[in-house]
């Protein structure tokens, strides 16, 4: 049994360890930290619904800050217009990101490589110009402030309201982190990894391509649009700062740092460009400067994105000892294709 | 009249140097499929090496020399030090050149601080001067001179030398090229390099212009890609036709509508791929 497969093994018990730190985390942190840690929560949910187009579609966007941005917006208009409940809020939410993706998603798509990049960014920057401007709605650059942070009724009273709202983070992303989870796995997923790697190849089999990746623009914009509603209610807050291509151009990064394509790089390329942010920068001025060193290496060192580390390790460790590397894990012969993980297929390609 | 000669002649001197900062990129876009988020990097060194040279020697044609230099010191490293390696990865290429940027960004912000530092023209070319009926500053004017003179060489160079043709048939098939015997990747190093170099060479001579600061850098990167993308990849022709319509369009709108100067060009940019995914000049991917 080789190394690749123990850790397989050991997978869910790792998922359920990861759940139950998470869970006692209000308990053992500090308010500071622990808003960190919803902020990583809400980040690692944009990160992943990137990841659907970035990673396993291989759409390079430029963009998606749009679908954040709208997700916030539709959040801060109806709490200050209609007074909207959260949850349909967030539902109404991830319904307009979902439509944004609909709309722009025909136009988009007719692009390809650098094209696809510069025309996403283009219009998330035409979304930033209308949000600026049309100041009788969206408060221009001061946007929307004072939108309420919801709260759990039943954790009313026994747990502080940073705490509430981290519940409340864990939750939504939690059950939307599963579901891209899903997503990815399913057949459709196996599809748009086929698609990134040779679109012909699969239009020749029958997929059909373009309606795949018309849906999966869709998806990642619904689980966009809900981490930026996540968002505006985190800060309470939300302005034209949420649809600035800086963001998009953070998630991309966090994606692809993390390893673009698989399922928990971006959540890890998250977690390394916040505590950057917010952690270094707390200590030293040249924190921009070690961000472009740890990109840098990471694309020397860890091409596949820090999530590959491990194997990286493993294959170093063993051409240290003057052995071949390690063989690519095969999937046992009893599992039929549809059961393979992303993973493995990734692995394989 | 809504666009005066004034007006007029500061878009173009604007186009000449958005068109030294993208051509450099559109090439190597174009040959191979290679994209560089650090053009906006070399414009910022090339800048500043130009200010603080002629700041020290008073010389405005060396303070050219040096900032181009500069920006190709840089980019012969970035190339033979990264590039060579990443070859058909743009995922990891962006984040490469990204993380290139971020250290140039900060490591000029240590050098020369967060101040715009801008330059007075050479003694020649200071004051103003009447053109058709309004007063345009000399610098501006010079700087169209030069941006013309530069894009004739440059079109010249890779559509009617043997040398060009090479590089226009790498843009096309990048394989073939390589299976004729002709060594693309020597080639890409030079076009990468001379693309550097004409930044350098755009910061330097923005310098009076534009100013530099900390900032600049994204500025003028995002406005190269914007002027890349409408031109199409790989297209001199393209690349001069886009920068004077992106700086006139930027230069108009910025008079008559100040709020909407910094998405007008993003419109333009969003309507022509909409209309034309591959650019104005491109071939369809």
């Amino acid at each position: 049994m080789n190394a690749k497969s123990i850790s397989a093994q050991w997978r869910p018990a790792a998922i359920l360890g990861l759940l139950v730190l998470l869970l006692i985390a209000p308990f053992v942190l500090p308010t500071y930290p622990l808003s960190v840690l919803t902020e990583i929560l809400i980040f690692t949910l944009f990160a992943m619904s990137l990841n659907i187009v970035l990673g396993y579609a291989g759409l390079p966007s430029l963009g998606h800050s749009a679908f954040f941005g709208t997700g916030g917006y539709a959040v801060g208009l109806l709490a200050k217009y209609f007074g909207t409940p959260a949850p349909l809020a967030l539902l109404i939410a991830v319904v307009a990101g979902i439509v944004l993706a609909l709309i722009t998603g025909p136009f988009v798509l007719r692009t390809h490589g650098a094209y696809f990049l510069i025309l996403t960014l283009s219009l998330t920057q035409v979304l930033f110009g209308i949000v600026w401007l049309w100041r009788r709605v969206t408060g221009g650059d001061d946007g929307l402030p004072g939108i309420p942070t919801p709260k759990l009724p039943f954790l009313l009273g026994r747990v502080s309201d940073t705490a509430n709202f981290y519940y409340l983070t864990l939750i939504v992303v939690g059950i939307a982190i599963a579901t891209i989870a899903w997503v990815v796995r399913s057949p459709f997923g196996l599809a748009l990894v086929g698609i990134r790697e040779n679109e012909r190849y699969l239009e020749g089999l029958g997929y059909p391509t373009w309606t795949l990746k018309y849906v999966a623009y869709a998806l990642a914009g619904g689980y966009g649009a809900l981490a930026g509603g996540l968002f505006a209610y985190f800060k309470g807050f939300v302005g034209p700062g949420q649809i600035s291509w800086l963001l998009a151009g953070e998630g991309m990064v966090m994606v692809i740092l993390g390893g673009a394509g698989t399922f928990w790089g971006p959540a890890i390329g998250t977690i390394l460009v916040l505590l950057l942010r917010y952690e270094v920068s707390a200590f030293t001025q040249r924190w921009v400067m070690i961000l472009g060193i740890v990109f840098i290496l990471t694309v020397l060192l860890l091409p596949q994105g820090i999530v590959r580390l491990p194997n990286r390790i493993r294959e170093l460790r063993a051409q240290l000892q003057r052995e071949a590397p390690l063989p690519r894990p095969r999937a046992p012969a009893h599992q039929t294709p549809s059961e393979r993980t992303v993973e493995q297929v990734i692995e394989r390609s | 009249m809504p666009v005066n000669t004034a007006s007029l002649v500061i878009g173009l001197s604007y186009a000449s140097l958005l068109f030294l900062v993208s051509v450099g990129l559109s090439v190597v876009f174009g040959l191979m499929r290679f994209v560089n988020l650090a053009t906006g990097s070399l414009y910022l060194i090339g800048g500043y090496i130009g200010w603080s040279v002629a700041r020290s020697t008073g010389n405005f044609l060396l303070a050219l020399v040096a900032g181009a230099l500069a920006a190709l010191v840089v980019g012969i490293l970035i190339e033979r030090g990264f590039l060579q390696r990443l070859h058909r990865k743009e995922l990891l290429q962006v984040c490469l050149t990204l993380g290139v940027a971020y250290i140039v960004q900060d490591v000029t912000r240590w050098i020369w601080g967060g101040d715009p530092l801008r330059l007075r023209p050479p003694e020649l070319l200071r004051g103003s001067m009447e053109l058709f009926g309004s007063v345009v500053p000399i610098y501006r004017v010079a700087l169209i001179g030069i941006g013309a003179v530069l894009a004739v060489l440059v079109w010249y160079l890779l559509e009617r030398t043997k040398w060009g043709a090479y590089v226009r048939a790498g843009v096309d098939d990048l394989e073939m090229v390589e299976c004729l015997g002709i060594n693309a990747r020597r080639i890409f190093a030079i076009v990468f390099s001379l693309g550097a170099l004409l930044c350098g060479l755009g910061g330097a001579l923005g310098t009076p212009v534009t100013g530099v600061a900390p900032g600049t850098d994204i500025q003028l990167q995002l406005m190269a890609l914007i002027v890349v993308v409408i031109g199409g990849l790989g297209s001199v022709t393209g690349a001069i036709i886009a920068s004077i319509v992106v700086a006139l369009v930027d230069t108009i709108v910025r008079t008559f509508w100040p709020e909407a100067s910094f998405f007008a060009v993003w419109a333009l940019a969003a309507l022509v791929l909409i209309v034309r995914p591959q650019g104005l000049l491109g071939r369809a991917a």
